[in-house]
């Protein structure tokens, strides 16, 4: 009872940081109909830039965490103005074939830049204690990313429905030409969507490495397609459920490696994707939409 | 008249065919060209296979499938499972890996292809992964260090199979079969309203060319003496995708131009993987803002030969709305 309540919070916690990828992908899908998949990447690129800053420049984690976000927006800015840009209009696969290129460019680049090896999260960045809970041991560390998660995401939940750009956000996802109609200027709320998504992914990457401790160039490619299945998972293209996606997945996985098949943890990711999108394609929260000609 | 001018095409080619591989034959047999050359030879005899069974499925089909790597790697551990541990023929082996791989095509196919576009890509992509990691936990066939298979693939097999290939994808394409393939690449909704049974033909493609790639499989696990999961991950995927993109999603000899090609680059890039890497994803990029139907488009290296006259298989609209 104790390991599974144990595995519960560790579940919670990863659960979390896909959740936190899973916001990038679905508010990106949801205004342009694309799988950004080098968001992975700008979530390894964002564990770098905290690692760099907190060895080289010895910041405290916050900082860090703040610079990383920052960092982030901009490389996905960049990112969506040089590379998907130019692709608005075309195919659907041309697009994606793009977005599989760029991610494949960041990585490699990445490593060509500053080799393969991997790079250690220095462990004493923040004071953390355990906690005992009812005989169960919880620790810091779980806590902490909990926390820095759901703040995100609250504050992610105030920009969309009470800020101006949040409202802009929700038109042109709606309808791209009806919300140009109306004056707003659909390229810089899409470049708003890339910065907010990426600067999610930038403090994902930077608290992966904090709890994880090793980060490494090809790292964002694993946890980038599980939070897609989060994102899948709770219906792409809403806020909402790719945090719940994150979460559910998240469980899912510890309880797997809980009953022994930690082997076996990466496929299960794969299963439930290709299980909801047989059995419930617009996913947990979404609706169905009829296909028209 | 047409069509024993047609037939006399198709034995000339044939014909040229064999005259090229014997005399690549008598020179490897001579050692004139050295074990290098014959690597890279062979590397490129199973790059066509692939680029080929892909490029059924994405170019004439037009499912977008990023987890080909799956089938090359169930085709590679069919194939060795026959020779290594049932001490079977290689013949058996390649048929057995090409029959492998068509089975999971099926089994994977009648689900995932109900899905469209982006779905369907993350969907073969996550099975492609998947089939990773079962081999990767299997303690039969090595688990994670893989399996030592012996080097059974010769010249004549592996020219064999590459004609078949060539020569059933080509045929098929151009069979009423075929046409209902490119018609669902075409537009899938008017293709259902025209009466055609779509999920039958997606699956169908799915199936010939996951048996193709499963033959493949079969050569290059006995021309590499060693198989491990982790070489059939999303990357070897992604180094079959670039093949078909690169040349021309709908053209069969774009697919295998870029096969020839690129073999060879990457063969000379080989010592330096990272800038191959950055190199490929580069090209691809800049391919996609500027050129997005891919050097060939949907044409076929016939349609410059004879000029004014049409070639069979694809539309002849430049591949300007092509795949879906």
């Amino acid at each position: 009872m104790e390991q599974f309540i144990q595995q519960l919070v560790n579940g919670i916690s990863i659960g979390s940081i896909y959740a936190l990828i899973a916001l990038g992908y679905t508010m990106v899908y949801g205004i342009v109909k694309l799988i950004n998949f080098a968001h992975g990447d700008v979530f390894m690129v964002g564990a770098f830039i905290g690692f760099y800053s907190i060895t080289i420049f010895h910041l405290g984690f916050f900082p860090a965490l703040l610079i990383s976000m920052a960092a982030c927006a901009i490389f996905g800015v960049l990112i969506e103005r040089i590379a998907y840009k130019p692709l608005r209009n075309a195919t659907r696969i041309a697009a994606l074939i793009t977005a599989i290129g760029v991610s494949l460019f960041i990585e490699y680049g990445t490593i060509y830049v500053r080799g393969a090896q991997l790079e250690s999260y220095p462990d004493d960045i923040v004071p953390l204690k355990n906690f005992d809970i009812f005989g169960v041991t919880i620790s810091g560390k779980s806590i902490l990313i909990l926390a820095v998660s759901i703040c995100l995401m609250i504050v992610l939940q105030f920009i969309v429905h009470k800020t101006k750009i949040g409202k802009a956000m929700r038109a042109v996802s709606h309808d791209m030409d009806a919300a140009r109609l109306m004056g707003i200027n659909v390229n810089n709320t899409i470049s708003a969507t890339f910065a907010i998504g990426s600067a999610l992914a930038g403090a994902a990457g930077v608290v992966f490495g904090m709890y994880y401790t090793k980060i490494e160039p090809l790292m964002g490619i694993i946890p980038g397609l599980k939070a897609f299945v989060a994102a899948v998972f709770g219906g792409i293209g809403i806020i909402p459920g790719a945090m719940t996606g994150g979460l559910i997945l998240g469980v899912i996985e510890a309880l797997v490696s809980a009953v022994g098949g930690s082997l076996w943890r990466d496929a299960v990711a794969f299963v439930v994707l290709i299980l909801i999108l047989i059995f419930r394609p617009a996913g947990l929260l979404g609706k169905n939409v009829r296909e028209k000609v | 008249m047409n069509l024993l001018k047609k037939a006399k095409g198709f034995w000339g080619t044939i014909v040229l065919v064999v005259i090229f591989s014997v005399v690549t034959q008598l020179l490897i047999n001579g050692g004139t060209l050295n074990s290098f050359y014959v690597n890279t030879l062979f590397s490129i005899g199973i790059n066509i296979i692939l680029a080929a069974s892909l490029h059924l499925i994405i170019g004439v089909t037009g499912q977008f499938s990023i987890g080909h790597a799956g089938f090359l790697a169930v085709g590679a551990y069919a194939s060795a499972i026959i020779t290594m541990k049932l001490g079977l023929p290689f013949p058996v082996a390649i048929l057995a890996g090409g029959a492998a791989a068509a089975i999971a095509g099926l089994i994977i196919g009648i689900p995932t292809l109900r899905l469209r576009g982006d779905y369907l890509a993350i969907a073969t992509l996550g099975f492609g992964e998947i089939v990773k990691i079962v081999f990767l936990n299997i303690d039969y066939i090595g688990g994670a260090s893989g399996m030592t298979v012996t080097h059974l693939t010769t010249w004549p097999w592996l020219i064999a199979c590459v004609v078949i290939t060539i020569v059933v994808i080509v045929n098929f394409t151009n069979s009423t079969h075929g046409r209902a393939c490119i018609s669902i690449r075409e537009n899938e909704i008017a293709a259902d309203a025209m009466g055609i049974n779509t999920t039958f033909y997606k699956v169908m493609a799915f199936i010939i060319g996951a048996f193709f790639a499963g033959v493949a499989g079969a050569l290059h696990a006995h021309n590499f003496y060693i198989i491990q999961p982790p070489n059939f991950g999303f990357l070897k995927s992604f180094d079959i995708l670039i093949l078909v993109v690169i040349g021309g999603l709908g053209s069969m000899s774009g697919a295998v131009i870029a096969a020839i090609a690129l073999t060879i680059i990457s063969t000379f890039l080989s010592s330096y993987p990272e800038v191959r890497m950055v190199i490929y994803s580069l090209v691809l990029i800049v391919m996609m803002l500027f050129r997005p139907q891919g050097l060939m488009g949907s044409k076929e290296i016939t349609s410059f030969l004879k000029l004014g006259k049409a070639a069979k298989g694809g539309v002849h609209n430049d591949g300007k709305n092509t795949v879906a």
